[in-house]
C-alpha cells in the first residue's frame, strides 16, 4: 500500500433539507474530519411565508390566525404575545379573569411544547416508547385546549382586548385530572430516561455552550437557563399576573443537551403548578343573566315577535344565540374582554339582538373601520416555550399595522447551531438539534 | 433604571450623536446618528451604567409609506354607502413619530440581564446609501439578524463577515419588506443548482 492511499481529507456532508431525524425543514452542511464535525453551516428559510408582510395587509385582529402558525406547538403563547403588544399600543387594560385565562392557557401550551420537544428528541435517539407516552400526555392537554378554544392546533383564541370565550363550566376539575395524568406520564418518562445509560451518554457533554456565548448569541428560554443564567421574562419583567404566581426557574449547570432535558422536565412541573394556582386564584366568572334583562329567548323567536309587532312581549329581554363555544355567551363577556367598545367585539347576542351591538360589530369588522390604535411603536416580550418571544408593532393610526416584527426565540438558537455542533461527532447532531427545538413556523415566518 | 433615566443617561454620554428620544408607552427609545451607532452600542454593552448584555432583536422599518396609506373614507361603489371611520382610540401622550427625512430606520432592542432594563436604539438610514455599521464584533446575535435585515430591506452592514440572504433564496430579486414591494408579486421558484 502506498503512502498516497492513506491520505485523509475532509468530507462535506449535506444533512437535509428533508431528513428523517429532523423535525422541520432545514439544511445543515457539515465539514467532517472522520466523524468529527469541524465546521457547520445552517441554511434556513424553507418555510418562509411572509408573516410580517401579510400582517401589514390585514386588520389587527386578522393577524391572530397567522400568529397561531408561528409556533404551532404552543400557539396560545403567540396569541397572547401579539394581543398584549397591540393592547400596550392601545393603552388598554383587560379584566383580571382574562389575564388568568391567558396565563393558564399559555402554561398548558408550555407543557405541550416541552412534551413534544423531549418526546421527539427521545424518539430520534431510539426511545420510541417515550415519544408515545409524551404524545399521550399531550393529548390530555390538547383535549383541554380543544374544550376551551374549539380547535386543537390553530386555535386563534385571543382577541385584541380579551379572549374569544370564557372557560367551560367544569373546566377546573378536568384540568386537574389532565394535570394528574400528565404527572403520571412524566414520572414514567423520568424512570425511562433520566437514568438510562444510552440516553445519558448521548446527551451528556454534547451540544455544549458557555454562558458568555449563549448571552452573546441572544439565546433565551430553557436553552439559556441550562447554562445557569436565570433569565426568565416571567420573573425579570413580570407581565399579566405572573407576579402573583409562585414558581421557580430551574437552572442547569453545564449548558449541554442533558441539562436542557432536565430544565425542560422541571419547567413542565412548574408550569403545571402555575396552572393549579391560576385555577385557585382566578376571580369568579360570569354571574348569569342580570335580572333586568329578563328571561332570555331564542333570537329567531324574538325576530318573529318583532315582525308581528309584539314589541311589549320582548321588551327588556335578551336574545339567546347558539354560541359555538361554551362560555362565549353574553354573561361571560364582561369578565373576559376589555370594556372598550372601539376594540373588543360585542357578544353575539348583542350583535344579533339589538342595534347597538350590531353597529359595534360592524364598526369593528367592516372595511375601513376596525381597531384603530394611535400612531406609535411598542415592543412587548413574553416568555415563549423556547425563550423570549417579542412583538414589535408600529402603527400609523390606520386599521392595519404598519409593521409587525416578531422576535422568534429559536432564531437565535439556530444561529448558534454551527457553534454547538463544532467539535462534536456526526451522531451528536441528532440530540443537539432536538434540544434546540427548532420550530420552522417561527424560525422562517 | 427608569426608561426616562436611561434615555437621559445615553443622551448625556453622546450629546452629538443622539438625535431624539422618547419613552412612549414606557419603552425607552433613543435615535442616534449612523456615525455614532458603534460607539453608543459599545457603551451600552460595556458601561456599568447600562450593562446591556443582550441584543434581543434587530430589525428595520421602511417609513416611506408612513401616513400615506389611502384614507379609508369613501363610498362603496355598488351601494353608495359612505364609509366614515372614526379617529380611533385617543392618545394622551402622543408618539413623537419616526425620524424625519430618512427612509429606513434600523431598530435595535437591548436588554440588560443584570439590571433588568430595556432600551430601543434607532438609526435612520437613507435610501441612497442604505448602510450602517455591523454589530457583529459586539454580539454574535447580530450576525443572523443583520443578514435578515439585508434580505428583507436591502440595508447593508459594514464589516459583516457573511452578508448574504437568509430567508429568501439567492436568486430572489428585490427586498420583500420594503413598502414598494407588492404583496402579491410572484417570482419564479428556483430549483436545485446542480
Amino acid at each position: 500500500m502506498t503512502e498516497q492511499s492513506l491520505e485523509t481529507r475532509d468530507m462535506l456532508l449535506n444533512v437535509g433539507p428533508a431528513h428523517p431525524a429532523m423535525h422541520g425543514i432545514v439544511r445543515i452542511i457539515t465539514r467532517l474530519e472522520a466523524e468529527v464535525i469541524r465546521e457547520a453551516d445552517v441554511e434556513i428559510g424553507y418555510l418562509h411565508r411572509g408573516f410580517e408582510k401579510m400582517s401589514e395587509e390585514v386588520p389587527f385582529n386578522g393577524v391572530i390566525p397567522y400568529t397561531d402558525r408561528l409556533n404551532y406547538v404552543s400557539p396560545l403563547i403567540n396569541n397572547m404575545g401579539y394581543c398584549m403588544a397591540v393592547e400596550k399600543l392601545l393603552g388598554l387594560t383587560v379584566p383580571e379573569r382574562c389575564h388568568y385565562i391567558r396565563v393558564l392557557m399559555s402554561e398548558i401550551s408550555r407543557v405541550c411544547d416541552h412534551l413534544t420537544c423531549i418526546g421527539a428528541t427521545a424518539m430520534e435517539l431510539g426511545a420510541f416508547t417515550v415519544f408515545l407516552y409524551m404524545i399521550k400526555a399531550r393529548e390530555f392537554l390538547w383535549e383541554l385546549v380543544e374544550e376551551v378554544t374549539g380547535a386543537r392546533l390553530t386555535i386563534s383564541y385571543c382577541r385584541v382586548g380579551g379572549v374569544k370565550a370564557d372557560l367551560p363550566g367544569d373546566f377546573a376539575g378536568r384540568a386537574q385530572e389532565a394535570i394528574r395524568q400528565t404527572r403520571e406520564v412524566l414520572k414514567e418518562v423520568d424512570k425511562l430516561l433520566t437514568r438510562n445509560r444510552i440516553f445519558v451518554d448521548r446527551m451528556k457533554a454534547t451540544g455544549k455552550i458557555t454562558q458568555e456565548e449563549a448571552v452573546s448569541y441572544g439565546i433565551t428560554g430553557p436553552f439559556l437557563r441550562s447554562t445557569g443564567v436565570s433569565f426568565d421574562v416571567r420573573k425579570a419583567q413580570p407581565y399579566a399576573i405572573y407576579d402573583r404566581l409562585k414558581f421557580e426557574v430551574p437552572l442547569g449547570v453545564h449548558g449541554d443537551n442533558l441539562d436542557r432535558y432536565y430544565v425542560r422536565m422541571e419547567e413542565m412541573e412548574q408550569a403545571m403548578r402555575m396552572v393549579e394556582q391560576c385555577l385557585a386564584q382566578m376571580p369568579p366568572g360570569p354571574v348569569g343573566v342580570s335580572p333586568e334583562t329578563g328571561e332570555p329567548i331564542p333570537a329567531a323567536e324574538m325576530v318573529d315577535k318583532a315582525k308581528r309587532g309584539e314589541i311589549h312581549s320582548i321588551a327588556g329581554r335578551a336574545a339567546v344565540t347558539d354560541p359555538t363555544l361554551e362560555g362565549s355567551g353574553q354573561s361571560a363577556h364582561p369578565a373576559i374582554g376589555a370594556a372598550e367598545k372601539r376594540v373588543f367585539l360585542p357578544p353575539k347576542e348583542d350583535t344579533y339582538g339589538n342595534i347597538e351591538g350590531l353597529m359595534q360589530h360592524f364598526k369593528l369588522v367592516m372595511f375601513g373601520h376596525g381597531i384603530r390604535p394611535p400612531k406609535g411603536e411598542v415592543y412587548f416580550p413574553v416568555e415563549g416555550a423556547n425563550g423570549e418571544l417579542g412583538f414589535y408593532v408600529v402603527s400609523d393610526g390606520s386599521d392595519k399595522a404598519y409593521r409587525v416584527r416578531v422576535r422568534p426565540p429559536c432564531f437565535t438558537i439556530m444561529a448558534a447551531l454551527p457553534r454547538l455542533l463544532q467539535g462534536d461527532m456526526m451522531a451528536d447532531v441528532v440530540p443537539t438539534f432536538g434540544s434546540v427545538n427548532m420550530i420552522g413556523g417561527e424560525l422562517d415566518r | 433604571m427608569l426608561p426616562s433615566q436611561l434615555c437621559e443617561a445615553l443622551a448625556a454620554r453622546f450629546p452629538e450623536a443622539v438625535l431624539a428620544r422618547h419613552t412612549y408607552r414606557n419603552d425607552a427609545t433613543v435615535t442616534v446618528r449612523p456615525e455614532g451607532l458603534l460607539a453608543a452600542a459599545r457603551a451600552l454593552k460595556e458601561d456599568p451604567l447600562f450593562q446591556m448584555n443582550f441584543l434581543m432583536d434587530l430589525t428595520a422599518v421602511d417609513y416611506s409609506a408612513f401616513g400615506k396609506r389611502p384614507p379609508a373614507r369613501g363610498a362603496f361603489p355598488s351601494s353608495g354607502v359612505e364609509v366614515r371611520p372614526e379617529d380611533g382610540v385617543p392618545d394622551e401622550a402622543p408618539w413623537p413619530g419616526p425620524a424625519v427625512g430618512e427612509r429606513f430606520e434600523v431598530v435595535y432592542h437591548f436588554f440588560s440581564w443584570p439590571l433588568k432594563h430595556r432600551l430601543r436604539l434607532k438609526v435612520p438610514v437613507g435610501e441612497a446609501l442604505p448602510e450602517v455599521d455591523s454589530l457583529t464584533p459586539l454580539w454574535a446575535a447580530a450576525n443572523w439578524f443583520e443578514r435578515e435585515v439585508w434580505d428583507m430591506f436591502g440595508i447593508r452592514f459594514r464589516g459583516h463577515p457573511n452578508l448574504k440572504r437568509i430567508l429568501m433564496y439567492e436568486e430572489f430579486a428585490g427586498h420583500p419588506l420594503r413598502k414598494d414591494y407588492p404583496v402579491n408579486k410572484r417570482q419564479p421558484l428556483i430549483g436545485p443548482v446542480n
